[in-house]
């Protein structure tokens, strides 16, 4: 119960307010009115199982998906609250592309996988306006040591990437423009547990250093432990519980929450 | 003089969604306070309610029934209806807690995982890597050991980076549960010798320790926990 060595929320101020956020597909309730609010370098996950629409609230947070009621509302770096709902496809694509992140658990839908390794962090770059060939290239340089990707494989595209490297590729990628937040959905599945532990370490290295606030989808509660702060519990489209991770993973109340912890297996 | 940690008429209970609602009562009418200085040991069986207590100081545990009173420089909080934010803020400045068995985080050095405690409790890099060192070498873990992940120590070493990391930053109250489970009789003393430091700086100590001669150096007050029944179903 000991937590993990996070770094503190930076300012007692509200980044990201999520109110009422539902979206149905068909007769099933993807997310049923789901609230939350995130704080600059504030870490969250979003815990449950498949299906339980922590993916589609991730989806539905970055406007990717059509939300059938609610709002999300973002301070953004001018100090304005907007509603994202009001901003112009170009408005939110300018921020998706600088203040926010998405690593996504299936890297070709994160990554350009026809690009070298260096043009996707350098993309993101030139997505900001940068133009400068050689200060692109360096600073790709420099993300990618900072994931531990060695300077040889800079022009390699991502299909010769092991899949660890490929995470690890996103990840320089999205930090590149030195966002405020960042989206993770899964970033750790599906890889071997030594790679998983690798990442994650770099993860919570990188979140602290850089003072993100992160909401990660993770259906591992181990992850949910080493990354967050808070923890919210879905299922069935519905938040659970939420609360400080280590008091809901260490004395959950909702029957389901109890299920969830008792059913991993201690290592 | 207020007391730094105080609980008032607390009450816990489990409920066992998995157990057909299985209500295990642990605790009731806990009332208690530590002061500065103080070391007060929690006595009474295993079951009493004893770590369950200390979780709840530590805000770990919800407290459903009553107030846990921590006191943050000028004023006085109550953790049991505290806010996440609030108690991971407490957490950093206030309170300290060594547990039985520490939790590894992978890749990161012995050293390191204290080093990160010190800073994390607002030392400058410099203090930190100084006193981890320092606190290291007096739990007389060998500095071999101290750039390798501690997963792979044995349950005394992790328990000895464990205390270093809890006590490297100085934070007014300090929690332990059973930090010398399973240190042989020098590094018993060792830490014996460590809570008399941070009593005599002030810190205010909670804790349980089973081992009858640390129980009997450290404590300045036994509080027998089976007298919190209350009104609690037998």
């Amino acid at each position: 119960m000991i937590e993990p060595l996070l770094p503190e929320p930076l300012l007692p101020e509200t980044l990201l307010t999520v109110e009422g956020l539902t979206k149905r597909y068909g007769h099933r309730l993807a997310c049923d009115s789901i609230g939350f609010t995130l704080d600059h370098g504030e870490v969250l996950a979003v815990v449950g199982e498949s299906g339980s629409g922590k993916s589609t609230l991730l989806s539905l947070i970055a406007g990717e998906v059509a939300a059938d009621a609610g709002s999300v509302s973002y301070r953004m770096r001018d100090g304005a609250t907007r509603d994202l709902a009001t901003l112009s496809e170009a408005e939110r694509r300018a921020l998706m592309r600088t203040d926010w992140g998405f690593v996504r658990q299936d890297a070709t839908q994160g990554l350009r996988m026809a690009v070298s390794a260096g043009g996707n962090v350098g993309e993101r770059l030139m997505g900001v306006g940068d133009r400068h060939y050689g200060r692109i290239r360096a600073t790709a340089l420099d993300w990618l040591a900072r994931v531990e990707i060695a300077a040889d494989r800079v022009d390699d595209p991502p299909t010769r990437l092991s899949g660890g490297m490929r995470q690890r590729l996103q990840i320089a990628r999205n930090l590149v423009t030195a966002p405020r937040l960042v989206l993770m959905d899964e970033p750790t599945s599906g890889l071997d547990v030594s790679v998983q532990a690798r990442l994650l370490d770099m993860i919570r290295g990188l979140v602290a250093e850089l003072g993100l606030a992160v909401i990660i989808v993770t259906h591992d509660l181990a992850v949910a432990r080493l990354l967050s702060h808070r923890v919210l519990v879905m299922r069935s489209g519905r938040v659970i519980e939420t609360g400080l991770t280590d008091q809901v993973l260490d004395d959950p109340q909702a029957a389901y929450t109890q299920l969830l912890v008792s059913s991993v297996l201690a290592a | 003089m207020t007391p730094l940690l105080a609980f008032e008429d607390v009450a816990k209970s489990f409920t066992l969604h998995l157990r057909d609602g299985a209500v295990l009562p642990v605790i009731a009418g806990a009332t208690l306070a530590v002061h500065s200085g103080e070391c007060v040991v929690l006595g009474g069986a295993s079951g009493a309610g004893k770590s369950s207590l200390l979780k709840m100081a530590y805000g770990n545990y919800r407290c459903p029934q009553g107030a846990v009173w921590v006191r943050d420089g000028a004023r006085v909080v109550n953790l049991a209806a505290a806010a996440p934010r609030e108690i991971l803020a407490l957490r950093r400045t206030t309170l300290s807690y060594i547990s039985q068995f520490l939790r590894v985080i992978p890749r990161v050095g012995a050293r390191a995982v204290v080093e990160a405690a010190g800073i994390e409790g607002g030392l400058p890099l410099k203090v930190a890597r100084t006193r981890a060192g320092d606190l290291l070498s007096r739990l007389n873990l060998p500095e071999r050991l101290w750039a390798l992940p501690p997963a792979t120590f044995s349950g005394g070493e992790q328990q000895r980076v464990n205390i270093a990391r809890g006590l490297i930053a100085a934070r007014p109250i300090l929690l332990m549960d059973e930090p010398t489970a399973s240190l042989d009789a020098t590094n018993r003393a060792v830490v014996v010798d460590l809570i008399a430091e941070k009593r005599a700086a002030g810190t205010a100590i909670l804790g349980i320790f089973h081992d009858a001669d640390v129980r009997e150096a450290v404590a300045t007050r036994i509080v027998d926990v089976s007298a919190f029944r209350g009104a609690m179903a037998a």
